[in-house]
């Protein structure tokens, strides 16, 4: 009975305080800017057995991920958490995820110049070569840093960052401890005067990052502290711009190199020309043993300190997307990119009468000249390497063309060919002997046609040839949507070629949703092709399933 | 010891609930992004001199966003003469397509303010589960109406809304 009492004597009194300090007005002021706003995603499964396809069903019959964000701002102050919640975690996650937790949790606030934030935290230092945490729900992939950040503008042009932390682990923390800090000078703002006013722009940056791990190892004796440090710049005149990253890291023996002790190092440079109706991108990048984790057993897209971005088109067509999708090989691998947009104009020839879009895409990948060292290696370096020297196996090799047209107000499509080279024995792991390179043409065409300003049919045709892996498919899609609330569509990709005429499987899928604002309600039934599903450069395999789903979300 | 606990939480989160006014009008927040020479842009200094303003995330990898952005883009010289509102265009394309997005824009004849949101700072700031989505800021800077996805045809209902927000004033 004391502590009630003790309570209510407490709560009164910090009222009578409060009301004393500040007029009932003065915190209604205070609370009166506070903003308290979220968001909400649910997906569920209902899991069938279908031994055609190779579709299991699951011993809780319907699994489930869902998650919530909540944030609240006041003022220079902000808190957040997320609620996840996997009951269970459905196929094709990893299966860490298990059962409800908080996921991440923040507070944070700006006091002029400085921004502190403690608890969960993505940050990413220049491209991500050396450092990135960051999060892709839809993937499971989440490797958000806990600790303490500070954000830093010295002064006009010239800002700081610097982290410490234990990177996300499931519903716990890897054992590594990453800290780092991080530069940006953009010359013309820092120097001002007749600088800021100059057509040519110049940004510079540095970043240093060292993970700590103990040695626990009886095998070898490990570095426990592994530095990294990178330096870039962006450069811009005009419709000109040039930017480049350089990265290296210490020797940093891990699973994913075999124990090795040699240094990496990873480059990526871009420049680009554009004018209204004219883009071009010119990229390369060339990468050397630097995958970076905070555990050194870590595997899969666990514990990723860093972010090596693929230099291919990232598709959007289901068959481009989900059958032979690249992904950077951390070990090593070089690849250039180039990216043509053109805009015919409304009126000429090619355009038209409202003009016609061309986008030309052609990536290549390589692995780097190395060489592997036999005999005596007593400082198990593995190989050595020229980073900027291209090696003679490809992995990776794309040419893409895509034609936007307006055919009438009422009619567009886009048309697209690719042609692509898989070496689906590195990417993918697997044998080379009985998992040759792959070569396919593919062609899909888009068409739109709207039957009234809110009423609007579209239909997807794709077809992907190969005499390779399971030879050819095609797709079928057709949507119709009733602006802005109601959707259905139908789906069915068949692998129509396939020399096994018993795989000759119709993976058909419908689904209809409804739309209001943020809500989003979709309800679909079919089959899902074991695949790559890839969402913003993050890709995982999943199973093929048959069944129910439903997706729900929501944002206010 | 529990129950008082809970007493002791649930008045006071009463208490604060009874001077949160009713407004449901939410504000940008603040977050860093990038415009498209590499320079730093907090997000609070989004503006339109009072006019409406469309807030749109997109990705280059989003045919959706594509869509909704080439659409717009054929009606956007109309609706800036009619109501000058303007369209900002976040981008949430990281290092693999960031440095193919302003050739992009370009390219595609964009006449959008765009910008980079690289580490989804101001996409998670928002709230946004995913692209495409859509707001709509009035000229205080509060969002006044937002929409998921897209479909053939929701361009017209968002400039409904811009178009109600002029009447309105």
């Amino acid at each position: 009975m004391n502590i009630t009492k003790n309570i209510v004597i407490i709560l009164l009194s910090l009222i009578t305080i409060l009301s004393n300090k500040l007029s009932a007005q003065g915190i209604e002021q205070i609370l009166s800017k506070g903003e308290v706003h979220g968001n909400f995603q649910l997906d569920m499964q209902y899991y069938k057995e279908d031994s055609l396809i190779g579709a299991q069903a699951v011993p809780e019959d319907v699994l489930m991920n869902g998650f919530a964000n909540f944030i609240y701002t006041n003022g220079n102050f902000e808190a957040g958490v997320r609620y996840e919640s996997y009951l269970n975690t459905m196929l094709g996650f990893p299966v860490k995820y298990k059962g409800n937790g908080i996921g991440y949790r923040y507070a944070s606030f700006t006091n002029k110049e400085m921004k502190i934030t403690v608890g969960n935290y993505y940050e990413q230092f220049g491209n991500g070569l050396i450092f990135r945490s960051y999060e892709e729900r839809g993937l499971g992939y989440d490797n958000a840093m806990d600790g303490i950040r500070i954000n830093y503008k010295i002064t006009e042009g010239l800002h700081v960052k610097g982290i410490i932390g234990k990177q996300r682990y499931y519903f716990e923390t890897g054992e590594g401890i990453v800290r780092g800090i991080d530069g940006e000078l953009m010359i013309n703002d820092f120097f001002g005067g007749s600088l800021a006013e100059s057509k040519t722009k110049l940004t510079l940056g540095g970043s240093f990052i060292s993970k700590y791990e103990a040695d626990q190892s009886s095998q070898y004796i490990l570095p426990e502290n592994v530095g990294a440090y990178a330096g870039r710049f962006i450069l811009q005149r005009g419709k000109i711009r040039f930017d480049g990253e350089y990265a290296k890291k210490i020797n940093d023996p891990s699973a994913d190199n075999y124990f090795i002790y040699k240094e990496g190092e990873a480059f990526y440079l871009q420049s680009s020309y554009s004018t209204k109706g004219f883009g071009l991108t010119l990229s390369a990048k060339g990468v050397d043993n630097m995958s970076f984790r905070s555990e050194r057993n870590a595997s899969l897209t666990d514990l990723q300190i860093n972010y090596l971005p693929a230099l291919t088109k990232q598709h959007a067509y289901n068959l481009l997307a989900t059958l032979y999708p690249y992904a950077t090989q951390p070990n090593g691998e070089i690849a250039f990119q180039g990216e043509l947009v053109y805009k015919f104009k409304k009126e000429t020839l090619l355009g038209g009468k409202y003009g016609t879009s061309l986008l030309i895409n052609y990536s290549t990948v390589y692995n780097i000249d190395s060489t592997k060292i036999v005999g005596n290696d007593s400082l198990r370096q593995g190989y050595t390497t020229k980073i900027f020297s291209i090696g003679n196996e490809k992995y990776f090799d794309e040419i893409n063309i895509e034609i936007t047209k307006k055919f009438s107000p009422k009619l567009k499509g886009i048309f697209t060919y690719s042609n692509l080279m898989f070496n689906q024995a590195v990417v993918q792991g697997k044998t080379p002997q009985d998992h040759p390179n792959i070569y396919a043409n593919i062609g899909v065409i888009d068409l739109t046609y709207k039957l009234s300003k809110k009423h609007a049919i579209r239909t997807e045709l794709q077809g992907l040839f190969t005499k390779q892996d399971k030879q050819d498919w095609a797709t079928f899609l057709i949507e119709y949507t009733y602006s802005p609330h109601w959707f259905v569509a139908v789906m069915d990709q068949y692998n129509y070629g396939n020399k096994k005429s018993e795989e000759r499987i119709h993976y058909y899928f419908g689904a209809v949703g409804y739309v209001n604002g943020t809500n989003r309600i979709q309800l679909g039934y079919g089959r899902q092709r074991a695949g790559i599903f890839c969402v913003g450069g993050v890709c995982r395999n999943v199973p093929a399933s048959n069944g129910v789903t439903l997706s729900i979300t929501s944002s206010f | 010891m529990k129950k008082i606990q809970l007493l002791l939480i649930l008045s006071i989160t009463l208490i604060s609930f009874a001077f949160i006014p009713q407004s449901d009008n939410r504000t940008i927040p603040s977050a860093n992004i990038k415009n498209l020479d590499g320079g730093d842009v907090n997000t609070t200094e989004l503006q339109n001199n009072g006019k409406p303003m469309i807030i749109s995330f997109w990705a280059t990898w989003c045919s959706p966003c594509k869509r909704e952005l080439n659409n717009i883009a054929e009606l956007y010289d109309d609706w800036v003469e009619e109501t000058g509102v303007k369209l900002i265009a976040i981008s949430i394309d990281d290092a693999r397509n960031a440095g193919k997005v302003a050739p992009y824009v370009n390219g595609k004849g964009w006449e959008f303010e765009v910008y980079l949101d690289a580490n989804q700072d101001f996409k998670r700031a928002l709230n946004v589960n995913n692209v495409p989505h859509t707001f709509l800021v009035n000229g205080k800077g509060e969002i006044v109406w937002q929409h998921n996805s897209y479909s053939e045809g929701d361009e017209y209902e968002l400039y409904k809304q811009v178009k109600k927000l002029l009447e309105a004033k």
